[in-house]
């Protein structure tokens, strides 16, 4: 920004110079930036634009799309103030963030839920159980895996035709995290794609089709797909994904709270804290209104203190969990 | 001439005529490929979002509202990188093409020059967004900016300019040369009073053709950040930024944070609400008339050059 601000004026002194007039000229105050996860990015896509609507331009906020790791990447080198996460912060950009002197506060904003959605004409799979679709998706299943009735001897002879999250998305990181085990383990032969739409279309088409992404494509494809009910063993209530179920806690283990991290030194520019104060105040109308289960409203209340102590580190230590309440992360002690 | 000779020779005739017409045919079917293509988007997006072109998607910012959202900081964006890349790249690709075509000795080393840059035409853009991501962005430090954007897509079309400024040169009769070093010209002379003007018309189809692809350009510019919810304008020169509350400088807005058109339109693409599909159609089409628009122009000056040519 310095730099910038310093180029900035050596050009308008030389066009001064030319035009015979000094130049007055203003440098990049006003400005927060954000840039991360594409799934963060409709929540703080929203708060931004309401935030700047609130001060009338009085600051600027840019939000940016690259990715939860690219994200992490600007962030730790000090290149923006806020990164938007669909997970939480790993141990290599932890390492990372250290190497550069960046701290940050670690702040849970929404919830996001994964849908497994089937054809509307399906009458078979209205509820699965983990185990069976950690059978469909396992690597092992590769090659092996290819009729419905080798999920269950009940289901009917008809081939399993499957769509997913391409390898680049938090979207399938978390899947395989919560359904496989492990993230990133998935077989490979299926329709992968980033584009969650896609996936809306290979499903809606055909009867055989099974597939999984962000609830807030669910709920916007009314009567072209069905979810799933989720079971997490063959004992527990099969329990499908809503605001309501996701917001409660019940809907495990397929939703995952979505996070803020802002730097530390950023933390303390007015602007900055302005941002991030009205995002926890407005982020749970906000994420419903942009198809995002809002929080339960004491985590809202809780990281905003934790903010205000300006609380920084991560609860989770570099790993990614399945099935914590966001109570329970906000009141950890922190790790760096 | 024996009557059987005679008929061989009509069938000859006829055959070949025949060919004639088969390759007359298949030759409109592969123009009409093209065309048929283009049009069949056009109409297929102009379907899709005719509805949402109204004045107010030009004067609103993006939203998370569908129906509210413009392409306001979007064309903006696109307006002002098109004007540095047009700074940039014309007075450095005619200059180029100049020296090369009137100027440069014909050795290996103007060989090289010339393989060079017609081979860089032919470079995948993202290659140009990474050099730029590292030559701009980090060691210019120009940061995600305008400027940064527009030197990239200048350095695209920069090929584009060279190899239509020395076509349209070297369409200039040499006898017009060999005229005015008679009169005692120096070369500066001739190529200022006389290359230049007479090749107005070629630089200018150049340059606008240039311009067409760069606006419509998204990887190179996804590469250096772009991809971004913008919904403030950068600052006008010598007015009072509500930001800072103070009087920006004539050239602040080089180093706003920008968006344009093609990447406004891909991140509607894959939203879930079907209304903001309707936007990103509604882009495409603002993209494919801005387009079609600057070739008409080019068209249009070529045209209008040519007639005022009196040699």
């Amino acid at each position: 920004m310095f730099k910038q601000k310093i180029l900035s004026q050596k050009i308008s002194a030389i066009a001064g110079l030319l035009a015979g007039a000094v130049l007055a000229h203003a440098a990049h105050a006003g400005l927060v930036k954000v840039d991360g996860s594409s799934t963060v990015y409709p929540v703080t896509e929203a708060v931004a634009e309401e935030f700047q609507k609130a001060v009338k331009g009085k600051t600027k906020v840019t939000v940016g799309i690259s990715g939860t790791g690219g994200g992490f990447k600007k962030f730790c080198r000090g290149e923006t103030d806020i990164s938007n996460a669909s997970r939480p912060i790993l141990k290599q950009e932890m390492e990372a963030c250290k190497n550069n002197g960046i701290q940050y506060i670690e702040l849970p904003v929404a919830f996001d839920a994964l849908t497994v959605i089937i054809n509307p004409k399906n009458n078979w799979a209205n509820e699965l159980t983990v185990a069976e679709l950690k059978k469909m998706y396992e690597p092992a299943a590769q090659g092996k895996i290819t009729n419905w009735n080798q999920i269950r001897p009940t289901f009917p002879n008809a081939p399993l035709k499957l769509a997913g999250a391409g390898a680049d998305s938090g979207t399938f990181d978390y899947f395989t995290e919560a359904i496989v085990g492990k993230a990133k383990s998935s077989r490979g032969d299926y329709l992968a794609t980033e584009d969650d739409n896609v996936t809306v279309q290979f499903v809606e088409r055909d009867v055989n089709a099974i597939g999984y992404l962000g609830l807030a494509y669910y709920v916007e494809n009314p009567g072209k797909l069905k979810a799933v009910a989720i079971k997490m063993d063959d004992k527990s209530p099969a329990v499908l994904p809503s605001l309501e179920t996701v917001n409660k806690g019940t809907y495990q283990p397929l939703s995952r709270p979505i996070f803020i991290y802002v730097n530390r030194k950023s933390a303390d520019n007015p602007e900055v804290a302005a941002f991030v104060e009205f995002y926890l105040k407005n982020g749970a109308k906000l994420s419903k209104e942009v198809g995002y289960v809002d929080l339960p409203a004491k985590a809202y209340t809780l990281a905003l203190e934790n903010f205000k102590k300006r609380k920084i580190g991560t609860a989770f230590g570099g790993e990614a969990e399945v099935g914590v309440s966001v109570e329970e992360l906000l009141a950890r002690e922190a790790k760096h | 001439m024996q009557a059987q000779e005679i008929q061989t020779l009509r069938a000859l005739i006829a055959r070949h005529k025949r060919y004639d017409i088969l390759f007359g045919v298949i030759g409109l079917l592969a123009t009409l490929v093209g065309v048929i293509t283009l049009l069949a988007l056009f109409i297929d997006l102009l379907m899709d979002g005719y509805a949402r072109v109204t004045p107010e998607f030009f004067t609103n910012f993006p939203s998370r509202r569908a129906e509210q959202s413009g392409i306001l900081s979007a064309w903006v964006g696109s307006a002002l990188v098109m004007l540095v890349t047009v700074f940039a790249a014309v007075p450095m690709g005619v200059a180029a093409a100049i020296y090369l075509e009137e100027y440069a000795p014909r050795n290996w080393v103007t060989d090289l020059i010339e393989i060079n840059v017609t081979n860089l035409a032919g470079v995948p853009s993202i290659v140009y967004g990474l050099l730029a991501l590292g030559l701009f962005v980090y060691i210019l430090d120009f940061g995600q900016s305008i400027l940064s954007a527009g030197l990239t897509l200048a350095l695209l079309i920069l090929p584009v300019i060279i190899v239509a400024t020395r076509e349209s040169l070297r369409a200039i009769p040499i006898a017009i040369r060999e005229a005015a070093y008679a009169l005692g010209a120096t070369r500066w002379q001739m190529v200022s009073q006389h290359l230049i003007p007479y090749s107005m018309g070629g630089i200018l189809t150049g340059v606008i053709i240039g311009m067409a692809r760069a606006i419509g350009e998204t990887a190179p510019v996804i590469t250096i950040g772009a991809l971004t919810f913008i919904a403030f304008l950068p600052p006008l020169p010598y007015t009072i930024d509500p930001a800072t509350d103070q009087v920006a400088g004539l050239f602040d807005w080089l180093f706003s944070p920008f968006t344009v058109l093609p990447i406004q339109m891909f991140n509607w693409v894959s939203r879930p609400q079907p209304a903001f599909l309707q936007n990103a159609a509604a882009t495409g089409v603002v993209i494919i008339v801005a387009t079609l628009g600057m070739n008409a122009l080019a068209i249009w000056l070529r045209y209008r050059i040519r007639k005022n040519l009196k040699w």
